[in-house]
Order: C-alpha cells, then sequence, then structure tokens
C-alpha cells in the first residue's frame, strides 16, 4: 500500500504535492480561513459593512432576543424532524414494496427519483402553483362537489410550514428509497431463507432481521437528510418566500435576509455560526463513529 | 399472497401518482390559456395544444426589469456550469488519483480536511466570500460564480475520485513505476483509461448541482449575469398585472428540462452520484 520507499527524486517527490496544491491552498482559505473570518464578523459591531472590532457576544446576544429567529429556529425543527421522518418511512416502504420481484421495477424507480434531480427552486414553483387555494387543489376539490373542503395552508400563518414538508418529502423521499433498496440487496438471502424454514413469517423477518439490518443506511440517509434540512433555502424561498410575513422563516433565509438585504453583518453572520454549530453537533459524532468502525 | 401482491401494486401505484402529479400539472399548466386556467381546474386538460406560454417563458416574459424571457439566462447557466463542471472534475481526478496512489504523509489529514468541507453550511462563507470577491473585482460577474462553483465542489469530485480510485490495484501503478512510468504517464496510460464510470457521475453530480445552485446564484450574480433558477424565482414572483400561471410553469419546466434530460439518459450514474457521498466507499 505505501509507496514511500520509492527512490528519491526531488522534483519526482514533489510533482504530486505540486498536483493537491491548489486544493490544499483552496480548502484552507475558502473554507477554513472563510469560518474564521466569519467568526470574526460574529464578534464584531459589524453593521451596513463590516467591521474588524471586537465587540463580544453583542452580535449574539441581538441574535438571541430577536424573535424572528426563535420563529426560524423552530420552524427548522419542526421541518427537520418532520421532513426526515416522513422521509425515512415512506423511502423504507417503498423500497420493500419495490423488492418484492415487481414488474417494472426500473420504471417505477425512475418514477419515484425523478424529483431529486429537479432544482428546489423548480419544486418551490410546482407545490405553489398546486397548493395555492384559489387555482390549486382547493379549487379542484370543490369543483368536484365538495364544496366545502378547504385546504389553505400556503396562506395560513400557522399552517404554511408543513406545505414545505409535503414538498420537501416530495423532493427527496425518492432518495431514501434508492438507499434502502441498496441495502435489502445486500441482505443475506440466506439468513431469511433460514428464518423462513423455522416458520417465521415475512412481516416478522423484516422487522425483526432486514429492517434492524438497515441501521447503517438509515444512519447515512438521516444525516444527509438533516443536511439537506438545515441547508433548505431555495425551497422556502420558492414555496412561501418565508411567509406569511415571517411565518416560514428558517436560519438559512433569516441569515440571507439580516446578511444581505438588511444590512446587519453582524447578525447574519452570527446566525451563520449557529448553522455551523448545529451541523457539527450532528456530524462530530458521525465522524467519530465512522473512525471507530476503521479502527475496529 | 395474491391479495397481498395486488395492494402492494396498487399501493406502488399511488405512490407514482404522488411522484408523477406535479410534473404533470406543470406540464398541462403550460400548454392552457389563461381563460382555461381560469375556468378549469388544475387537472383539467387544455382544450388545443396552446405553445404560447413557452414563447413567452423563452423569450418575453418579466423577470424583475427586464422582459425578456429566460433565454439569456438559460445560457448563463450553461456558461456557468460548463467551465465550472469541467475544472472542478479535472482536479477532482487528479487529487483522487495522488491520494490514492501518491499518498504522502499528511495526505489522509488533507483528505479528512476536505471533507469536513462537503459538510458545512455555506450560510458560513457566504459573507467572508462576498468581501473577497468585491475586493477581486468580481462582484456580480460569470467569472466570481464559476470560481466559485469550482471552489466548493472540489470537495465533491474529489471525494467521488478518491473512493473510486482506491479500488484500483496499486500492483498496477507499482508494476508501471518499475518499468519506469512517471507520474502523468500513469496517469494517462493506466487511470484515465479505466476512470470513465467515475467521470460519468462526477460531471452529472456537478452538473445538476451547479444548474440547481439558488444560493450562490442570488448572493453572487447580479442583472443580466444571473443563473436560470434566479431568474425563474423573479420570473415568478414578478408581480406586474395578471399572474400568468401557464408562463410559470413553461418557465420552471424550462429550468428543469437540462438536469431532467440528463437524468433520464444517465439515471444510474446519477444514482451512484447521490449515493456515493452517503454510502461510504
Amino acid at each position: 500500500m505505501s509507496v514511500s520507499n520509492k527512490p528519491k527524486f526531488s522534483f519526482g517527490e514533489l510533482l504530486p504535492k505540486i498536483v493537491v496544491a491548489p486544493t490544499f491552498v483552496a480548502t484552507l482559505i475558502f473554507i477554513y480561513g472563510f469560518v474564521l473570518w466569519n467568526a470574526w464578523l460574529s464578534f464584531s459591531s459589524s453593521r451596513m459593512l463590516p467591521k474588524y472590532d471586537w465587540a463580544g457576544l453583542k452580535q449574539y446576544e441581538r441574535l438571541f432576543a430577536n424573535d424572528r429567529w426563535w420563529v426560524a429556529a423552530e420552524n427548522l425543527l419542526i421541518f427537520g424532524v418532520l421532513f426526515i421522518v416522513i422521509c425515512l418511512v415512506i423511502g423504507l416502504f417503498l423500497a420493500i414494496f419495490l423488492d418484492q420481484k415487481i414488474r417494472a421495477e426500473g420504471a417505477i424507480r425512475t418514477i419515484y427519483l425523478y424529483p431529486m434531480a429537479l432544482s428546489f427552486i423548480v419544486t418551490g414553483t410546482a407545490w405553489k402553483w398546486i397548493l395555492n387555494p384559489e387555482q390549486g387543489l382547493q379549487k379542484m376539490f370543490r369543483e368536484m362537489g365538495w364544496e366545502s373542503f378547504t385546504f389553505d395552508w400556503l396562506v395560513n400563518s400557522d399552517m404554511a410550514i408543513y406545505t414545505v414538508v409535503i414538498a420537501g418529502v416530495w423532493q427527496s423521499s425518492g432518495f431514501v428509497m434508492a438507499l434502502c433498496l441498496a441495502g435489502l440487496r445486500g441482505v443475506d438471502e440466506n439468513i431469511v431463507k433460514a428464518a423462513r424454514v423455522d416458520g417465521a413469517s415475512m412481516p416478522l423477518i423484516y422487522r425483526k432481521i432486514i429492517i434492524p439490518g438497515l441501521g447503517p443506511v438509515f444512519f447515512s440517509a438521516i444525516i444527509v437528510l438533516t443536511h439537506i434540512a438545515i441547508k433548505s433555502f431555495d425551497l422556502i424561498v420558492a414555496l412561501t418566500g418565508g411567509g406569511p410575513g415571517y411565518a416560514t422563516d428558517v436560519p438559512a433565509t433569516f441569515m440571507y435576509t439580516y446578511a444581505f438585504t438588511r444590512g446587519q453583518i453582524g447578525v447574519g453572520s452570527a446566525a451563520a455560526m449557529m448553522m455551523l454549530m448545529a451541523v457539527l453537533a450532528i456530524i462530530v459524532p458521525y465522524l467519530y463513529s465512522e473512525l471507530r468502525e476503521k479502527k475496529q | 399472497m395474491s391479495i397481498s401482491r395486488g395492494l402492494i401494486y396498487c399501493l406502488l401505484a399511488i405512490a407514482a401518482v404522488f411522484y408523477l402529479l406535479p410534473l404533470v400539472v406543470m406540464v398541462i399548466t403550460s400548454l392552457k390559456d389563461l381563460d382555461e386556467i381560469r375556468n378549469g381546474t388544475i387537472l383539467s386538460l387544455p382544450q388545443s395544444l396552446n405553445f404560447d406560454a413557452w414563447g413567452k417563458a423563452w423569450s418575453g416574459a418579466c423577470t424583475g426589469a427586464s422582459c425578456e424571457g429566460l433565454k439569456g439566462y438559460f445560457w448563463n447557466s450553461v456558461s456557468i456550469v460548463a467551465p465550472a463542471v469541467i475544472v472542478s472534475t479535472i482536479l477532482g481526478a487528479l487529487n483522487g488519483y495522488v491520494l490514492t496512489k501518491w499518498k504522502f504523509r499528511g495526505s489522509n489529514l488533507f483528505f479528512g480536511m476536505l471533507l469536513i468541507g462537503t459538510m458545512i453550511p455555506f450560510q458560513v462563507i457566504l459573507l467572508p466570500m462576498a468581501r473577497t470577491l468585491g475586493f477581486l473585482g468580481l462582484s456580480g460577474s460569470s467569472s466570481g460564480l464559476i470560481m466559485v462553483h469550482i471552489i466548493y465542489g472540489l470537495a465533491f469530485t474529489t471525494l467521488f475520485f478518491r473512493n473510486y480510485y482506491i479500488t484500483v490495484p496499486n500492483e498496477l501503478v507499482n508494476a508501471a513505476r518499475i518499468d519506469g512510468a512517471g507520474f502523468w504517464m500513469i496517469f494517462w496510460r493506466i487511470i484515465l483509461p479505466i476512470s470513465t464510470p467515475i467521470l460519468v457521475v462526477s460531471v452529472i453530480w456537478q452538473f445538476t448541482q451547479i444548474w440547481n445552485d439558488f444560493l450562490f446564484g442570488v448572493v453572487y450574480s447580479a442583472g443580466d449575469n444571473q443563473p436560470i433558477t434566479v431568474a425563474l424565482n423573479n420570473l415568478v414572483n414578478t408581480s406586474t398585472g395578471v399572474k400568468e400561471y401557464n408562463v410559470d410553469m413553461a418557465a420552471a419546466i424550462i429550468a428543469a428540462l437540462p438536469t431532467l434530460l440528463v437524468y433520464i439518459i444517465a439515471g444510474k450514474y446519477f444514482v451512484r452520484g447521490l449515493t456515493a457521498g452517503a454510502v461510504k466507499g
């Protein structure tokens, strides 16, 4: 595996390092350097223009005193939990159903997964049209004779965040299906056969053997979905625009609004730091468990 | 058994309808005129095939101040995506090659640092990058946006190639080295010829990501340089006169077509790209 014992030609030795140098420098500056830069901004008194002074936790105090931030954080929690749980449930069941030697499986899989190829802006635009009360689903059901049918979540401050869940699940659940299907195909058939010989029913086998075996798949899916949820920005911009009012704001839209349209660079950078902390809180245990697995 | 199989087919069909319905509604709506939209429902079929909305979305609809449709923005996206995909894929291939076949002290640490780079929320680099682009005189330009896409795509492309090349036996490379082949010769003659599948995965992944990007586009581009996702959002939210849902839907389909076509043509590679990051290699 190791190639470090080769004869030393000084240029030949350097060449691989020269090749990765641009990426290394870019990573160092544009990821790690920028994170530190943003951290500094969040400790400064910056407003319209960045200032490089020290204001302690002032910006964080302003952030935490802001109702809109807490609405955004709560929305992310509601959206994140529902989005992840529903995607996992739908994805798992579709994968199990598809794994029953279904005819035209390829075509069905293609249909389930195509939303993943779309931009969230397109998804948001489509669902905004379908869910708008005057012209969309509500009107369709009323004209079909169900006069009292009401579905106005999109314009209802209390319910609008759930329309984001609907559109998000539509876009991403096919991805979970693909992951679970790959996991199911990897299950050792002999174990299943042995359990059948012992007289276990298929639902029992799924519950006791197959689904617990998919643990790593769920783990990966949860990481990816959490990541999508925390970063979700375009879907909300396109579907609700953060509204009605700021009822469907999430941290990503909050940060954009404060940093780029309201001239509150300090608060914006503090919000970005909070998002980074949230992601780290999830990734660090993940990386830790990955590394431990490798060592064993 | 047959009853439960029937139930399974039934549920699968219902799910298929759920996934297909928005696309069907979009296509139907884009083919109607405004009267048909007002008098019908989202699922009522158009009386005739009417492509006026498509024409308007392409070359006449208002996206903010200008009313020239999505045409220009579509080509903006093409001219942003092409160089960004090519450069980030080439660099990713070379990085992956070095990280697996020319390991050096600290190369694993470097890979780890890069991996974390795939996970940070981009909000945390938005402000510093905006200042940097301003400092470089690239604010609001396509070149600035291309640069941003290359930088933040590198971690993903490197990951793809690294995970692929790690399965290539080192004996192959070592044998060539004993025969006197150098760094580039081995890359050209041995590594590149077996890289087609992962090249396709990387190109498709980067193409989809960058074409669909909205965050970088809305923050770092301005006016005539905006990519199509930003223009689509402007078009939908431009509130002058009557709301033309048919034009909105045609515009959304136009914006979605390139990535949709790629998915239909090369779906297998698309799925591999999606799962490559999740199922560790």
